[in-house]
C-alpha cells in the first residue's frame, strides 16, 4: 500500500495588478508610444542643446540677417542675424521645463488642497471650493492674461500666473476622488486605530485617488505649453532676446517674405504639444476605468 | 423642484459669484502699487484738479481698500466699470462696441465645427476602430495641439499671401465702412439693409478666422458625437430596430442620432462660451475688432478697468452658458425633466 499520496497544491499566482494591465495597454498603444517618442526626442534636444545647436542662440551677425534656410542656416536667420535653428533648439530648454513645472505644481498643490478640503470638510472645504469655483469661472487664458499683465511681462511671472490659474482643476478632481474613497472601511479602520488625520489622508487615501489625477496631468501638459507660448506671443511671457518659441513666432508675424521666422518655432510648439496630447490620450485610455472598459 | 424654480435659484447664484470674481480681480489688480488716478483718468484730466477731485470722490480713492472695493461694486451695479485708459471711453461702451464682432466670429466658428464635426463624428462611430475612426482621432488631436496664433499666420500666408484667394486680417475690406449698425453683426446687418457688397466682403473675411478658431471645437464635437453615438448604438432599442430589418442608414441617422445628439447640443453651449473667450488669440492675429483683442491690448497697456471689465464679462458669459446648458439637458431629455 502506498502511503505517500501526491498532494497537488493549487498554484497561487499573484493576480495581475490593474496598474500593470494599464501599463501594458499603454505600451501597446501605438499612438501613445509615438507621442512618448516625440516627447523623448524633444527632451534629448533640450538636454543636448549646446551640442546640437551650431551657433550661439544669442549671437547676432547683422551681415547675415533674414537669410532663408540654407546649409549654413537650416532654418534661416532672423532680423538680427541669429540662427533660427539654434534658437529653436534652445527653445526646448524653456518650454519643456516650464510645462513640467506648472503641471507638477498644479497637480501636487492643487490635489493636496482639494484632498484636504474633501477629507476635513466644513468651512475650510467651503472656502477652498468657492475660490476654486471662482477661478474656474474664467477660461484659463483670460485669467492668466490678467494676472501676467498685472505682474509685468517676464517668463517667471507668466509661470506664476499659470500656476495660480491651473491648481483649482486638480483641487476639484482630488476632492471628488477623496469623497468617494473616504467612506471605505479601511479608512474607518485606520481612524479607529488612531492614525492621525493628515497621515490617513496622505498615506491611505491619496494613493488610491491618484489614477485620474495623473491622467489629467498627462492630458494637461500640452495645453500648459500652448498657453505659455500664447502669453509669450502676446508679449506677456518671455521677453527678448529669450529664444522662447511663442515669442519667436511673434517676432516673425506678418513678415510673409520671411516665412521661416514663424514656421519653424511654430512647428516646434505643434510637435511638442502633439506629443503630449498623443501620450495623454493613451494614458487616459489605459488608466481611466470609465474608458478602458468600452471596446 | 420645478424647472422655473431651479432656474431662478441658479440665476440668483450668479450674484455671489460675481461678487467673488470682482473681489479676486480687485485683489489681483490692486496687488501692484500704481496711482489709480492714472488708470481712471486720462493724462489731460490728471492736470485738472477739478477732475482729479471728482474722480477721487467717485471712486473713493482716499478711502481704505475694502471701502474702495465696495464703491467699485456700487458703481458696477449702476453699470459703471470705469473709463478705459487706452480708448478713453467708458469700459461698458467699449465692451458693447466690441462684443458683436466676437459673437459673429464665434458663430462662424461654431458653424464650421458643426458642418465638419458632425459627419466626421458619425463616420467615426459607425466605422468604430477602422481607418476613418483613427483619422478623426488624429484630426482632433492635431486641432487641439495647434497654437492658434501660429496656425492663423500659416493660413494667412497660404490663402492670402501666396494664393490670394481670401482677404487678409480685418473684419471687412478697409475701403468699406461696414453696414449700417443694427445688431452689430456685419452679416446680419448687411442682409437687413441689402448691402451685398459689405455682405460678400465680411463673409470672405470671416472664413479664415472661423476655421482657425473653430478647429478646436471641431475636435470636441467630433469626439463627443462619436462617443455618444457609440453608446446609443449599443442600446436595446437599436438592436430591435436592426432586428426589424431596417437599413443601417435609417437605424443610425433616424433612430440613434436623435438620442445621441443630446450631449452634443449641451457641449455646443459650453463650446460657444469657450469660443467667445477663446477668440483672444485668433482676434489678435486677424486684427478682429472684438473683446478678445480689446483684452489683449488692455493687458499690454495695463489698462486695469478694461482688464477687469473684460475678464468679468467673460466670466459672466461662461456662467450664463453653464446655466443654459443645464436647462437644455432638461429640455432635450424628458427623463431629466421629470425628475
Amino acid at each position: 500500500m502506498q502511503l505517500e499520496t501526491e498532494i497537488h497544491l493549487p498554484v497561487v499566482r499573484p493576480s495581475e495588478s490593474p496598474w500593470r494591465r494599464s501599463l501594458h495597454t499603454l505600451t501597446t498603444n501605438r499612438m501613445a508610444m509615438a507621442g512618448l517618442l516625440i516627447i523623448v526626442f524633444w527632451a534629448i534636444v533640450a538636454v543636448a542643446a549646446p551640442l546640437i545647436a551650431p551657433y550661439d542662440p544669442f549671437a547676432q551677425k547683422i551681415v547675415d540677417r533674414l537669410q532663408g534656410p540654407s546649409a549654413a542656416h537650416l532654418f534661416g536667420t532672423d532680423e538680427l542675424g541669429r540662427d533660427v535653428f539654434s534658437r529653436v533648439v534652445y527653445g526646448a530648454r524653456i518650454s519643456l521645463p516650464i510645462g513640467l513645472v506648472v503641471v507638477v505644481f498644479a497637480m501636487v498643490i492643487g490635489s493636496a488642497i482639494g484632498a484636504s478640503a474633501g477629507y476635513f470638510g466644513g468651512i475650510y472645504d467651503l472656502l477652498i471650493m468657492r475660490l476654486a469655483d471662482i477661478t474656474l469661472a474664467f477660461p484659463s487664458i483670460v485669467l492668466a492674461l490678467a494676472i501676467a499683465a498685472v505682474l509685468g511681462p517676464s517668463l517667471r511671472n507668466a509661470l506664476i500666473a499659470m500656476m495660480l490659474v491651473w491648481w483649482p482643476q486638480y483641487s476639484r478632481l482630488a476632492r471628488g476622488q477623496v469623497l468617494s474613497v473616504k467612506n471605505n472601511e479601511y479608512v474607518a479602520a485606520a481612524e479607529v486605530v488612531g492614525v492621525p488625520g493628515l497621515r490617513i489622508l496622505f498615506r491611505h487615501i491619496l494613493p488610491n485617488t491618484f489614477g485620474p489625477i495623473l491622467v489629467k496631468a498627462a492630458l494637461d501638459a500640452g495645453s500648459v505649453i500652448l498657453t505659455i507660448a500664447a502669453l509669450s506671443f502676446i508679449g506677456l511671457g518671455a521677453v527678448p532676446p529669450t529664444p522662447e518659441w511663442g515669442a519667436m513666432v511673434s517676432l516673425g508675424r506678418f513678415k510673409f517674405y520671411n516665412w521661416w521666422l514663424t514656421t519653424f518655432p511654430g512647428l516646434a510648439i505643434l510637435t511638442v504639444v502633439l506629443g503630449f496630447n498623443f501620450f495623454g490620450d493613451g494614458v487616459r485610455d489605459a488608466f481611466d476605468p470609465r474608458t478602458n472598459t468600452k471596446a | 423642484m420645478s424647472l422655473a424654480g431651479h432656474l431662478f435659484r441658479r440665476i440668483l447664484l450668479i450674484i455671489p459669484m460675481i461678487i467673488g470674481i470682482t473681489l479676486v480681480l480687485f485683489i489681483v489688480t490692486h496687488a501692484i502699487p500704481v496711482n489709480p488716478l492714472v488708470v481712471i483718468l486720462n493724462e489731460k484730466s490728471l492736470e485738472n484738479p477739478e477732475a482729479v477731485r471728482s474722480a477721487t470722490e467717485k471712486w473713493g480713492l482716499d478711502k481704505p481698500l475694502p471701502v474702495q472695493y465696495l464703491i467699485y461694486l456700487r458703481n458696477l451695479a449702476q453699470g459703471d466699470m470705469g473709463t478705459s485708459f487706452k480708448t478713453k471711453n467708458p469700459v461698458v461702451d467699449d465692451l458693447r462696441d466690441f462684443l458683436p464682432a466676437t459673437i459673429e466670429l464665434a458663430l462662424g466658428s461654431l458653424l464650421f465645427a458643426l458642418i465638419l464635426g458632425l459627419p466626421l463624428g458619425i463616420l467615426a462611430a459607425v466605422k468604430n476602430g477602422r481607418f476613418v475612426d483613427k483619422v478623426s482621432l488624429v484630426v482632433s488631436l492635431i486641432g487641439a495641439s495647434m497654437p492658434p496664433f501660429w496656425s492663423g499666420l500659416m493660413v494667412l500666408f497660404v490663402f492670402y499671401y501666396k494664393l490670394g484667394w481670401l482677404p487678409g486680417p480685418g473684419r471687412i475690406d478697409s475701403r468699406l465702412t461696414g453696414p449700417e449698425h443694427i445688431t452689430g453683426l456685419f452679416l446680419v446687418d448687411s442682409v437687413l439693409t441689402s448691402d451685398w457688397v459689405s455682405f460678400w466682403s465680411s463673409l470672405q473675411h470671416l472664413i479664415l478666422p472661423s476655421v482657425i478658431l473653430g478647429w478646436f471645437t471641431l475636435a470636441l464635437i467630433t469626439r463627443i458625437t462619436r462617443s455618444s453615438l457609440l453608446e446609443v448604438l449599443s442600446l436595446d432599442y437599436i438592436r430591435t430596430a436592426r432586428g426589424k430589418g431596417l437599413r443601417e442608414r435609417t437605424v443610425v441617422l433616424e433612430h440613434a442620432l436623435r438620442n445621441a445628439m443630446i450631449p452634443v447640443i449641451t457641449v455646443m453651449g459650453l463650446a460657444f462660451a469657450g469660443l467667445i473667450s477663446g477668440a483672444i488669440m485668433t482676434e489678435t492675429i486677424f486684427a478682429w475688432p472684438g473683446v478678445g483683442r480689446y483684452e489683449v491690448e488692455a493687458s499690454i497697456n495695463l489698462d486695469y478697468p478694461a482688464i477687469m471689465g473684460t475678464t468679468l464679462l467673460f466670466a459672466v458669459i461662461y456662467m450664463i452658458f453653464n446655466i443654459l446648458v443645464d436647462i437644455s439637458y432638461a429640455l432635450f431629455d424628458p427623463r431629466i425633466r421629470e425628475q
